[in-house]
């Protein structure tokens, strides 16, 4: 495993909130709850006589997306046919963007859990107009064109990601940015986002790439993660096995959990490119780049750098907040509850975050949770004020989680305020060092190690609920004690 | 130029056409004389030329952001074959983009 690394490069489209479509008046609506073909205007069925007219607000966009991501505008850009033959394009052709796109040469950096920070740098991002929507049933395809013609901004990174932790980190921080800007609502079950990773490997002593394949149908940031260990542990064994590997476009089978062929591609493809000839080029002034610069929002960087300054916050934990924007949101409102922004931020990342995690719940929805930020905030201020110790937190989260009640019920309900009654901790360390009187002998005879199991019956005593400091301070001193 | 019966039966598959062997003997035939026709360009001299990037003298034309109403369900599939639901109904292509 350690003779390979693997070669990623990721093409993200991303449909652009315009409210109509990319060159006709038709209006953009949510593809999954409008009735079928109840958005269509004669461009988008493509019918003759047709001509397609550039949305200014598409193309502002798209643009401030661009800057965004660090690229730079070039004075023209240019709109070209790809001709390709399938249903879901009724003219047989797409219009898109070719050898001049509207956005070239960007980056972005993203942050990674060892604390390092890597640049992905961006080819490209160029506008074209999204394609209908197949359904296939029974060896026949239902066709809706309320998709086809909806703006839709391709990025396109290099090859610069080598781990699936990159790539997630990557389309999280894009979304995150599509989001933040207002352009996309980051809904990816609602394929208004969409990812495909191109995935080689390369042996320490290659010189060249090898091949690659192409892998679609990820439906989750998740799934993309997942697909990309799969399929680059699948291509280093059909290398190593001499199997090797074949050019293909690969699914992700979300069941299965794995990758699987949906075809090879023999040939190059031929979409026979060429300046679209309906469309004048656009030419973009400085000023009209300027203009656009003006109107970028707080960036998650930004975000994350005022998170640390203001909070105190690592970079890492800060860049996980600030990931998501209905995270960054959940966040603030919690903290601004009154409880400590570390206590909260450290609660969210793991416990909640593993409760997302176990049920399956993507972090943009973490607000459609049973826990409402409030309740949240609640539970860290209870975990500040030492009234509940941190694994009573977490049972008490747990709760939270099932039932949506508040913290402080919970804690009533269930007794579980934490033990800081001197006298009963007392208490219980006088019969539990009674109760242990070989252990107790041992430890005074130089064997150290034996605090924590006098400890732990103790802590068991007071069922998980005494202070741990205190529990500590008064065992030491009634030890100290017996020394005499 | 002659266009080889092995180029002719590609062009053929990305226009999906299914042809016969004689109809590739025909075609290819066909195809190069128009081919030859088109190869009179190759002698304007065009080294003085700027490349164009557009025939139209145009740039910038954009519209609006402005969505009107839509075509009536019906309307949008009144020439269709085939159609189900609002929905054209075609036969399944597979394994394509």
């Amino acid at each position: 495993m350690s003779d390979w690394k693997a070669i990623i490069g990721l093409e993200v489209h991303a449909e652009l909130m315009t409210r109509s479509k990319m060159f006709s008046s038709a209006p953009v609506v949510d593809s999954v709850e409008a009735a079928p073909n109840t958005a269509v205007d004669p461009l988008s069925l493509g019918l003759p006589g047709t001509l397609p007219v550039i949305n200014k607000q598409a193309l502002d966009d798209a643009m401030m997306v661009g800057l965004a991501l660090n690229c730079e505008i070039p004075p023209v850009n240019q709109f070209a046919r790809k001709s390709y033959f399938y249903p879901d394009l009724p003219k047989g052709y797409q219009i898109s963007q070719y050898d001049r796109p509207l956005c070239v040469n960007g980056y972005i950096d993203v942050d990674l859990s060892d604390g390092t920070s890597k640049r992905i740098r961006i080819r490209r991002a160029h506008l074209e107009e999204d394609t209908g929507k197949l359904v296939h049933i029974d060896g026949e395809s239902l066709v809706d064109y309320n998709r086809a013609g909806v703006p839709l901004l391709e990025i396109v990174t290099e090859p610069d990601i080598n781990t699936a932790e990159e790539a997630e980190a990557y389309a999280r921080k894009l979304r995150a940015i599509l989001q933040y800007l207002g352009v996309n609502s980051g809904d990816m079950s609602k394929g208004v986002l969409r990812l495909e990773a191109n995935v080689s490997v390369m042996h320490r002593d290659d010189t060249g790439y090898r091949t690659r394949t192409e892998v679609k149908n990820l439906n989750s940031i998740r799934s993309l993660y997942r697909a990309i260990e799969y399929e680059v542990a699948r291509q280093i064994a059909a290398w190593e096995s001499g199997e090797g590997v074949r050019q293909a476009t690969m699914g992700w089978d979300e069941q299965r959990q794995r990758t699987v062929v949906q075809r090879y591609k023999e040939d190059a493809d031929e979409y026979r490119y060429f300046p679209e000839p309906d469309l004048p080029v656009v030419e973009v002034s400085r000023e009209w780049v300027e203009r656009v610069r003006a109107r970028l929002p707080e960036l998650p960087d930004a975000k994350r750098d005022r998170f640390m300054s203001e909070f105190g916050l690592s970079r890492y934990d800060a860049s996980q907040l600030v990931a998501e924007q209905a995270v960054a949101h959940y966040f603030e409102a919690a903290v601004a509850t009154g409880a400590s922004a570390k206590t909260v931020a450290n609660l969210l990342l793991t416990s909640l975050f593993s409760l997302l995690n176990r049920d399956g719940v993507e972090r943009e929805n973490i607000a459609s949770t049973k826990v409402t930020d409030r309740q949240f905030g609640q539970l860290a201020k209870l975990l500040d004020d030492g009234v509940i110790n941190r694994p009573t937190a977490l049972t008490v989260l747990g709760e939270m989680w099932e039932t949506g009640q508040d913290a402080e019920a919970i804690v009533k309900a269930k007794g579980l305020a934490q033990i800081s009654d001197t006298a009963a901790i007392e208490a219980a360390v006088a019969s539990a060092l009674a109760e242990n009187d070989a252990l107790v002998q041992r430890y005074l005879a130089g064997e150290e190690k034996l605090f924590g199991p006098l400890m732990g019956s103790v802590m068991k005593a007071l069922k998980g609920q005494g202070n741990p400091q205190l529990v500590r301070d008064i065992i030491t001193r009634q030890l100290e004690a017996k020394r005499g | 130029m002659e266009l080889s019966h092995e180029e002719v039966r590609r062009i053929a598959e990305l226009a999906k056409l299914d042809l016969t062997d004689d109809e590739v003997a025909l075609y290819a035939g066909q195809l190069s004389s128009v081919l030859q026709y088109f190869q009179r360009l190759q002698e304007v001299d065009t080294s003085h030329v700027e490349p164009t990037a557009s025939v139209l003298p145009l740039s910038n034309v954009f519209r609006e952001d402005i969505a009107e109403t839509p075509l009536d369900p019906d309307e949008v599939i009144r020439n269709a074959p085939d159609a189900v639901d609002h929905q054209f109904r075609v036969s399944a292509v597979l394994g394509d983009e």
